[in-house]
């Protein structure tokens, strides 16, 4: 029963060996009460079925595998794109670590988040104390230059009033009256996590900005601001930059965590790194004008920065694709008079080269795909550029203006016609749907390796692959380094399509005599 | 004009919600835009407004429509006497559920829907009987209600509810804007009750901005649901509530309220023989031991 030290084996193939096999055979009939065999088929049978997903579509009150997560996870995201900035969660300790996990295994990075750990007594009394003692604590023990606050569903049940509690904590002389503490509330049971980094930006705008507006000129410091949402693929800030710099055009990229979500390991631990500085954000009004990347998740920071920064803020879509990274640089090229260079225009013919050359294996193709609103509809107009069909689109957390507007693009394009739009679903949904309407593959998080499983399981002719293209990213390495924006984006995530494409059809003919008449050295 | 926002507080049962609506009445009648919210899962502070039992409320027509984020403002924000526009936050029935995270999610709701971007002079939120949690402190944070009155009367429990809340209030004045701006005296007619609550009032470092005499009138017109200023215009009681009205419509005086201490609070009562100087000798002593 017991490991050899020279050959220790890990679960999985530990558990292959006979006497282990023997012995979780024994524990299933003896205590674990288990159906039997032919019964557990049955279910799983039914639940493939059409008449199951009628039923499961009718649910009502409940969740299963939600695609997406809550709003405090997105606010700390926020915060840590500024310089410097130590998010603090006022509310419960477990939900911090939550949140601390959640980006440690999407990013393999060390993530500095606090929490000011309101316990029972709190929850009673309001967490004003906690406030004040985890403000003081904080500062004192991280010495960052800001701290941006937010909420758990705790503080939030009880009312607790943040801009109260910092400020008596201020009153009080616990943190100077001057020490930046913009905050936002982030009721986790609202919304979802764009929804808490929509909240957190506007919070540091506000906080930063609104009551300094005397003497701010739009369009004096000749810079664009670029406004990311959430966003976990840190190619796509570099590919941004990238671009305008190219362009010629200055910019400020108001929450930027490229560089504390990527310290190299050099023997220095840095807790802080990068991101945009005070200077920044302050000065961001006199800016020419405001471009958000994801517009669907930042309805809250759009309405800010037009009403109080009188900024006329374009409509954009995410630049992601051809199309829409061309709407992209040609609105930046409008706004700042910059033209578009050269490179840009070399880089986008090799993208369309690329998409010629692949054209063959993806038209046609179908994908079902999930994940947050802007990510979704980009991938699905990309998708149809390609010639690709989008057959399941899902979001857990999107509008009814998205599942319009995802609707009308469908109709857009001749591979839109089979394809639905499923707004406020989850993945049990999407687990009904590739069941009963197979696509080629999936494109979404990690999460969806269980619906591959599933369907594998039902027979090796209706296993769906995933793609990993979203977030959280947690059983592949590094791929959040990767790029989904831009012309390069397009490149990064065609070539993840078509070799993927390529890779199953190898999988699937290299039967020795059977099937592999298809298995060619040449695709 | 700029828009004023008043919180409406006192003991449960002082006549808040009268004295609420018969007071928005006449500041409409006066030719000024009001709005009511009330902060009560009994979503009874409309109904003299909008001759109705209850409004639908935020929190009710969210559970129907399963997120709030489904409902549009209209579907809650009704008009009623001279276009008082009415909404009730609503909230669970009594002994489940929270209530005060109820009143947090309608007035996030009302603001993020722009209802208080339209032309409106004043806001009255109507609260109910205490501010017993965080959440019915809501209206009272910052960049909401400024101005805070609270309905009371002679009775020994009204004042100890109206010192209560301005303890509440001293918690969010030392950081923010708002201001205790006076004591409503909804008379029972107990004896000297305007000395006693002008007292108090001073004591606070407020003022009893009205005494509203206690009538019938106002029982009257509220069984056919509706306000005295609307039901019976001539009657002296509704000028007591536009002479009301006018005194907030001018009121300057807004202070951060001195809470009483216990001693303070009896002392005063004792003055005015509301209570019994305490006889500490008989304190635990039973029938047969005196």
């Amino acid at each position: 029963m017991s490991q050899n030290v020279d050959n220790i084996k890990p679960s999985y193939p530990l558990f292959r060996d006979d006497e282990y096999k023997e012995n979780l055979a024994r524990k299933q009939a003896m205590y674990e009460e288990k159906h039997p065999d032919e019964k557990i088929q049955e279910v799983f049978n039914w639940s493939t079925s059409e008449e199951y997903q009628k039923l499961n579509f009718a649910r009502e009150a409940l969740t299963v595998n939600p695609a997406k997560a809550c709003q405090p996870l997105g606010a700390v995201l926020c915060a840590l794109g500024f310089e410097k900035t130590l998010p603090y969660v006022h509310g419960s300790q477990g939900c911090v670590a939550y949140f601390r996990t959640y980006f440690n295994r999407h990013f393999k990075e060390p993530l500095a988040c606090v929490s000011d750990s309101m316990t029972e007594d709190a929850a009673v009394f309001g967490g004003q104390k906690n406030m004040i003692a985890g403000l003081e604590n904080a500062k004192a023990l991280y010495k960052p230059d800001i701290i941006a606050v937010s909420t758990t569903c705790m503080a939030e049940v009880i009312g607790d009033d943040l801009n109260a509690f910092i400020n008596n904590t201020k009153k009080a002389g616990n943190i100077p009256q001057d020490f930046p503490t913009p905050f936002a509330h982030t009721p986790s049971f609202v919304g979802s996590h764009t929804t808490g980094w929509d909240n957190m930006f506007e919070g540091i705008a506000r906080f930063f900005t609104l009551n300094y507006m005397e003497g701010k000129v739009v369009g004096s410091n000749k810079k664009v601001n670029i406004v990311p949402g959430f966003e976990t693929y840190l190619g796509n800030f570099r590919v941004i930059k990238r671009m305008l710099k190219e362009m010629d055009v200055p910019y400020a990229f108001l929450s930027d965590p490229e560089e504390v979500l990527d310290t190299p390991a050099d023997g220095e631990y840095r807790m802080y790194a990068g991101g945009t500085t005070q200077a920044e954000i302050k000065d961001a009004p006199n800016g020419i004008d405001t471009f958000l990347l994801q517009p669907y998740q930042l309805e809250k920071t759009k309405k800010y920065v037009q009403n109080t920064w009188k900024h006329a803020v374009p409509r954009v879509n995410i630049p992601m694709g051809l199309e829409w990274t061309d709407e992209f640089l040609m609105k930046v090229s409008e706004a700042t008079g910059k033209a578009i260079p050269a490179s840009l225009e070399k880089e986008r013919g090799r993208l369309v080269d690329m998409m010629m050359d692949s054209h063959t294996w993806l038209h046609g193709k179908k994908f079902a795909l999930w994940g947050d609103p802007d990510f979704v509809i980009g991938m699905v107009k990309f998708l149809l550029e390609l010639g690709a069909e989008p057959t399941h689109i899902l979001s857990n957390n999107a509008n009814k203006r998205w599942a319009k507007d995802v609707q009308k693009l469908l109709e857009s394009s001749p591979y839109g016609k089979d394809c639905a739009v499923h707004n406020g679903c989850d993945l049990w949904h999407m687990r009904s749907l590739v069941f009963t309407n197979k696509p080629d593959f999936m494109i979404g998080n990690s999460y969806g390796k269980f619906i591959q499983r599933d369907t594998l399981h039902k027979g090796k002719e209706f296993e769906v692959p995933l793609i990993r293209i979203g977030f959280p990213i947690f059983d592949r390495h590094h791929l959040h380094r990767h790029t989904t924006l831009g012309y390069e984006g397009a490149m990064h995530v065609l070539t993840t399509l078509v070799n993927a494409v390529l890779e199953r059809l190898d999988e699937e003919t290299r039967g020795m005599g059977t099937t592999d008449y298809n298995y060619d050295l040449v695709r | 004009m700029a828009l004023r926002q008043c919180a409406i507080y006192g003991k449960g049962g002082i006549g808040k919600s009268t004295t609420t609506q018969n007071l928005v009445a006449a500041l409409a009648e006066a030719g000024k835009k009001v709005m009511i919210v009330g902060c009560d899962p009994k979503a009874d502070s409309t109904r003299l407004i909008l001759h109705a039992k209850a409004q639908t409320s935020v929190m009710q027509l969210a559970a129907e429509a399963g997120t709030v984020e489904d409902l549009e403002l209209e579907d809650v924000l009704s008009s009623g006497y001279r276009g008082i526009k009415c909404v009730e936050s609503g909230g669970p029935e009594p002994g489940v559920g929270c209530a005060g995270r109820g009143v947090i999610t309608a007035i996030n709701f009302l603001e993020e829907e722009g209802a208080y971007e339209e032309d409106l002079d004043f806001v009255f939120y109507d609260v109910l009987g205490d501010v017993v949690c965080g959440g019915f402190a809501m209206p009272i944070r910052e960049n909401k209600a400024q101005e805070i009155y609270i309905v009371c009367s002679g009775e020994m429990m009204a004042m100890y509810a109206a010192n209560n809340i301005s303890k509440g209030i001293v918690k969010y004045a030392n950081s923010g804007g708002v201001r205790l701006a006076g004591l409503i005296c909804n008379s029972r007619n107990t004896d000297r009750e305007d000395e006693l609550i002008d007292a108090l009032a001073a004591k606070l470092g407020t003022q009893m901005i009205h005494f509203v005499p206690r009538d019938n009138m106002v029982q009257h017109a509220e069984i056919r649901r509706m306000t005295v200023i609307e039901y019976d215009p001539t009657h002296k009681q509704a000028d007591e509530y536009r002479t009301l009205a006018q005194k907030i419509i001018n009121n300057k005086k807004f202070v951060i309220p001195a809470p009483l201490t216990m001693d303070e609070l009896e002392e005063l009562l004792m003055e005015f023989g509301i209570m019994e100087q305490e006889d500490e000798s008989i304190v635990g002593k039973t029938a047969s031991e005196l």
